[in-house]
């Protein structure tokens, strides 16, 4: 459906994508995941047609770009980055603007959007000023101008960025069913977002490549280094030489200060190995008060420092 | 043609779905109509060469105004991510904010209609300046409008497109202007005579209507609408 061949772009002298290849099969739910500024943003602009890329091919449903830009753009549903609106319209006119401008056909206009107010649940809201709206509803007028002309495929420029739980959940279930007809490539620094929604992941790192798989075998990779945060009431010196001497602790950071001389500090370990357990015999064996202990999963940004880290190292 | 008309739709109404619309109209004919009978009860003559006199440079003023937003505005939101990923060509895009602004200018200037018909009441009214005038009206206007709209795509800032369209129309309209001719070697006089916006609205305003001073008024427009769509399609 989709197919990117060494595509590139560069903005004055930062390389934003770089020699970039992949393919999204049709009907697959594509993540693309990376830390912020790794390209995410300039690559669905590149395959939306809002920007033309430097170097490469791009082919979509068939078409190529820049020359049939005309065709793709009939074919995709679009929701870029931060989602923006026009405050002053209200939701229906809005959206009869949009399928007017993606030529939905006039007779069926009326019912598609329709369709699509009632599909997003927006119905109460369907005459109230955008500008008016709570920011999941305004997520919702989104996806509902993205999917109002009935495309084949729909690229999502991270689509739950800045909602909350609950809304989180609504709006993943809304892209999971239009998953079941559509093609779709969606963006996210954060793992479990990907995860939750994607049956294939794409890793991009300064704008290029940096692993492709399935949302399983990227949470193994991202497990690839466990931390676990403690509070101790003792002096750092005494502590930080005790856990140095133990080979399965990779680093260990002092992270501040909690009051009442409690000292609070974290290490990262290997995969597989919880550090809990050593910590909570350490504190009392050496009669220290640990007053806080937690394990946590790094999240994409920490996994990337530590690979770049790691492969600097080696 | 549908994403042009669509995209004037949704333009027009903007403008009306905030205050902008409302006091631009009402500034403008209170603007316009204080120059006119400033010197209608001095002049005691039924004729509105004041008001087709002082048009120009209230223009120069208000037009800016109508085009700031049509891009800029898109810009600053990010709405032109989603406009320009539509599967509309650049050129309606491009006419479809411009017969919005015009539209819109349009029926500004169409408020001020009941002066002449009011005149006509007093005594007898010579319609063929008038109707010219509102002929050069629309040209001069559309004229500013496709500055404007120009304008608008450099920047996010409204301000600033504003004070560029004043700037250029500015510059374009005084060029034909006695003052600057005298100071030119007679080589560049035809030449800036003919660019000059000015003096193209004056000889329409006398009821002449020249198919010159059209075609002019048609090609500058067509000219900075063109720059416009070249602008648009630039940046993919």
């Amino acid at each position: 459906m989709i197919e990117a061949e060494h595509v590139t772009k560069c903005y004055g002298e930062m390389v934003a994508v770089d020699d970039l290849s992949f393919r999204v099969e049709k009907g697959e739910i594509l993540g693309l995941l990376g830390p912020n500024g790794a390209g995410k943003t300039t690559t669905m602009r590149i395959l939306t047609g809002y920007l033309a890329a430097d170097g490469g091919t791009i082919t979509v449903a068939g078409w190529r770009h820049p020359d049939q830009s005309l065709e793709i753009r009939r074919h995709i549903g679009y929701l870029p980055e931060n989602n923006p609106l026009y405050p002053d319209m209200c939701v229906m006119e809005y959206l009869s603007f949009v399928a007017a401008m993606r030529r939905v056909p006039k007779a069926i206009r009326k019912n598609r959007i329709d369709l699509v107010v009632a599909m997003t649940g927006l119905e109460k809201m369907a005459y109230k000023n955008i500008g008016e709206l709570s920011k999941g509803y305004c997520q919702r007028v989104g996806l509902a101008q993205a999917i109002v002309h009935d495309p084949e495929i729909l690229i999502l420029d991270e689509p739950t960025v800045g909602l909350d739980p609950n809304q989180i959940v609504e709006i993943r279930s809304l892209i999971q069913r239009f998953g079941k007809e559509k093609t779709i490539i969606l963006s996210s620094h954060i793992l479990p977002e990907v995860a939750a929604t994607c049956r294939r992941v794409i890793i991009l790192n300064r704008g290029k490549l940096a692993g492709s798989g399935t949302p399983e075998e990227m949470s193994a990779r991202a497990r690839g280094g466990n931390a676990v945060t403690f509070v101790l009431k003792v002096p750092a010196a005494e502590v930080m030489s005790k856990f140095r001497a133990i080979p399965e602790v990779k680093e260990i950071e002092l992270k501040g200060e909690e009051g009442a001389g409690q000292m609070k500090y974290r290490i990262i370990t290997d995969d597989a190995i919880d550090m809990r357990e050593t910590i909570f015999r350490m504190a009392v064996d050496n009669q220290w008060v640990l007053t806080e202990l937690y394990r946590e999963s790094l999240s994409l940004e920490e996994v990337f420092q530590h690979l770049t880290i790691t492969e600097a190292a080696s | 043609m549908t994403g042009a008309l669509a995209l004037c739709r949704k333009e027009f109404n903007a403008y009306f779905d905030s205050p902008v619309a409302y006091v631009f109209i009402v500034s403008f004919l209170v603007v316009t109509y204080w120059f006119f009978f400033r010197g209608f009860f001095l002049n005691n003559q039924i004729q509105m060469r004041d008001y087709f006199f002082f048009l120009p440079w209230v223009f120069l003023v208000f037009i800016p105004a109508v085009t700031m937003r049509l891009w800029a505005e898109e810009k600053k939101m990010g709405t032109v991510e989603i406009l320009l990923t539509m599967p509309v060509r650049e050129y309606e895009l491009v006419l479809g904010k411009f017969m919005a602004g015009f539209l819109f200018v349009f029926v500004s200037v169409f408020f001020s209609f009941s002066l002449p018909l009011t005149l006509s009441f007093f005594g007898e009214l010579d319609w063929g300046p008038v109707i010219g005038g509102y002929l050069g009206t629309c040209f001069l206007g559309g004229a500013y409008l496709s500055f404007g709209l120009f304008l608008s795509n450099f920047t996010k800032n409204q301000i600033v497109a504003f004070i560029l369209t004043i700037l250029l129309s500015f510059t374009l309209f005084i060029l034909g202007e006695d003052i600057i001719l005298a100071n030119l070697p007679d080589f560049w006089v035809p030449l800036f005579s003919f660019v000059g916006l000015g003096k193209h609205f004056i000889s329409i305003q006398r009821g002449m209507i020249d198919s010159r001073d059209i075609i002019y008024y048609l090609s500058v427009t067509g000219f900075f609408l063109f720059l416009n769509i070249l602008y648009v399609a630039r940046r993919r």
